[in-house]
């Protein structure tokens, strides 16, 4: 057999896959997108652009998701990279199996009990409670955009440790000696040496939550109780509720090509940030 | 041990002033160890050194993996503050001031080289360190110096991975030296490079180091670069600096057995002291035969001892030699030969002393002929050419 079928050959399944599960649902929304909701729900073929002369309708959806991804992905990111660098630079390798394990535990089990857990967190007589017993007053902290933060916080954290504990680890320790041996201090150090060369972790990190975040509807549903919506929330409703099948397809491809927008501008930046780098663990 | 080396340090020190280029500049003590230990829970990774670096001169540490020579410049360097004992610098204790405060800098062994900055980012890391910072354009004129320096103009705007290992070492170094560091401290900076550039580079380097006249402290286990490149080495075993001398100093005169095997080559005949008479000492061998040499060190009657003797003083002849030729001799067997050029490397059997190398110039061969494998011949030598050392 010629080496060039062979590859076709051994490529097959992963291009049918690709092109039947994601390019041909893409291009069916795409084409939809321009149609009319049928009498009784559904999709007839139009050519109109008045779905997307919709779409500020669902504005509050869209609000929604380009607010609290962005604040979720720098929450997230806040949060995990002193985790990060406290499990790979200065904890013992027992420890260190010890707490990834940690990290990683809350995976086991389904992201729909753990949120239903932080409902009972942050429900009325979760925490709201103890703070009023404390005397600081009532709070509504369910049903609010800071319980969806928690939540994606919570849920998303480990995506963003375990791409910024890599970097940091495969981090060369030697260069922070020499750092230290050409005069600089060690928090300068860390500025001029760790953090440069961590950031194709944080970039991995970011783009990984940034980008399901913005596809997140689960979170919203359960912690947002229908006041806090995604995007995500808003395509459920429209294809299964209100079974709008043309003004839902506009909805996803706007999403689509919000977030094409994003990631490209955001990988744009960090090429330039990282000045041309294709690897810098090259050492 | 420190004492000894208290008196062989004044000694080095005249000579090390006759040598530097300013003969009637006094020699300055830029850093000393005093006693430095450095405990790992059991293990002593540096015991007790004792040694003073001048200004301007090229310092080894030899020894093999696990000496503690790299412990010693990890001291020297602030990357380790020493159990006990005290380090100095220009006559000032430095225990406990960390590396980025030390005016010393180091060639690590890697390179350690910024893989996110180009070549003279990295080369002006040291200087963008210093607070006040220089201004730019002063910044800007050293690197371009110390890229003439070490042979690299115009290498500035190359990124680190672009480079050879040969041209990464020099950024290395160019990195180091633009600090215009007191003490340039190396861990064996040639590991990475092969033999032909590791040559190069090692007379590179030397010269270098006479021209800036910066104090270089070396680590090494190739006992051919120390040997070629230093005014001093301090062999090293087991954590502590087992003689300190010039290459010359330790190749004639060296202390124990192990300093004579671990530099250069040698043929080792074990006994007792039987006799002392002045310097000359005569061993008695398992086998009973008593063996002349000449003592280095101390040594007592009944002490276990050494006959250390190097392949360049032994020689061979067809007919036993006589008395006055030789101050021993022994019948051998020819048991190998190696063609080196100048010089003819024989190994023989004796009876009763193991395997020897002789080394035989290309004049005596001509004159004895030369020996084929299997040939029998006399082997002899000066007894003032055979050292009586310690054994270990």
């Amino acid at each position: 057999m010629q080496p060039r079928v062979k590859t076709w050959l051994f490529l097959m399944p992963a291009g049918l896959w690709f092109l039947t599960m994601l390019v041909l649902p893409l291009v069916v929304v795409f084409i939809f997108s321009f149609g009319e909701r049928g009498a009784a729900g559904g999709y007839v073929p139009a050519f109109t652009l008045d779905q997307y002369a919709n779409l500020p309708a669902r504005w509050a959806a869209f609000r929604n998701t380009l607010t609290l991804a962005p604040i979720g992905t720098v929450v997230c990111l806040l949060i995990a990279y002193p985790l990060a660098y406290f499990l790979a630079l200065r904890t013992t390798p027992k420890w260190r199996t010890l707490l990834l394990i940690l990290v990683i535990v809350p995976f086991w089990t389904s992201i729909l009990i753990r949120s239903y857990a932080w409902i009972f967190i942050l429900g009325g007589r979760g925490l709201p409670t103890l703070i009023s017993a404390l005397g600081l007053g009532d709070v509504q902290l369910i049903n609010t955009p800071f319980a969806v933060l928690v939540g994606i916080v919570y849920g998303y954290l480990p995506l963003m440790v375990f791409p910024i504990f890599v970097s940091l680890e495969r981090l060369d320790k030697r260069l922070l000696e020499a750092s230290s041996d050409l005069g600089c201090p060690p928090w300068r150090s860390f500025l001029n040496v760790t953090l440069p060369l961590s950031m194709p972790g944080v970039a991995t990190g970011c783009m990984l939550v940034f980008i399901l975040l913005m596809g997140e509807f689960l979170i919203p549903a359960i912690l947002g109780g229908g006041k806090v919506f995604f995007v995500g929330n808003a395509l459920v409703d429209l294809f299964l509720q209100s079974r709008n099948w043309a003004y839902g397809s506009a909805v996803a491809v706007t999403l689509v090509a919000i977030m094409l927008v994003t990631v490209t501008a955001y990988m744009r930046f960090t090429r330039r940030w990282a000045g041309g780098r294709d690897d810098v663990s090259l050492m | 041990m420190g004492y000894i080396h208290v008196s062989m340090d004044i000694d080095r020190l005249e000579q090390f002033t006759a040598e530097s280029p300013d003969p009637d500049a006094p020699a300055i003590r830029i850093a000393e160890m005093r006693g430095a230990t450095k405990r790992y829970g059991d293990v002593l990774a540096a015991d007790n050194l004792n040694l003073t670096i001048f200004k301007g001169e090229f310092l080894s540490f030899l020894g093999p993996s696990g000496c503690g020579k790299t412990t010693a410049l990890r001291m020297l360097a602030g990357f380790e503050e020493p159990t006990s004992g005290d380090i100095l610098l220009d006559g000032e204790v430095v225990n406990s001031v960390p590396a980025h405060r030390r005016p010393v800098n180091m060639v690590f062994q890697h390179y350690a080289l910024f893989p996110h900055l180009n070549v003279a980012d990295n080369i002006s890391y040291g200087l963008r360190q210093q607070r006040p910072k220089p201004p730019k354009d002063q910044i800007d004129d050293a690197v371009r110096q110390t890229l003439e320096t070490v042979r690299m103009p115009g290498f500035g705007p190359r990124r680190i991975w672009e480079m050879s290992g040969g041209q990464q070492q020099r950024v290395a170094l160019a990195r180091a030296l633009i600090n215009q560091p007191k003490l340039l401290l190396l861990d064996e900076p040639m590991a990475a490079l092969d033999r032909k550039l590791r040559r190069d580079m090692q007379i590179e380097l030397q010269s270098l180091q006479r021209k800036l006249g910066i104090t270089f402290v070396l680590v090494t286990h190739d006992q051919e670069e120390a040997l070629s490149m230093s005014d001093r080495i301090a062999i090293m075993r087991g954590g502590r600096i087992v003689q300190i001398g010039s290459p010359r100093d330790l190749y004639d005169r060296p202390n124990s057995r192990y300093v004579a095997d671990f530099v250069g080559k040698s043929n080792f005949i074990d006994g007792v002291v039987a006799e002392i008479d002045g310097p000359k000492i005569a061993l008695k061998t398992p086998d009973g035969q008593k063996l002349q040499g000449m003592a280095v060190g101390q040594l007592a009657k009944g002490d276990a001892a050494t006959i250390s003797l190097r392949p360049e003083q032994c020689s061979l002849a067809r007919k036993q030699p006589s008395n006055t030729q030789a101050g021993m001799r022994l019948p051998v067997k020819i048991i190998n030969r190696i063609f080196l050029g100048e010089h003819t490397e024989y190994l023989v059997k004796t009876e009763n002393f193991g395997d020897f190398l002789v080394l035989v110039p290309r004049q005596a061969e001509t004159a004895e002929g030369r020996f084929e494998p299997g040939d029998d011949a006399w082997l002899y030598w000066q007894t003032s050419s055979a050292l009586v050392l310690q054994a270990d």
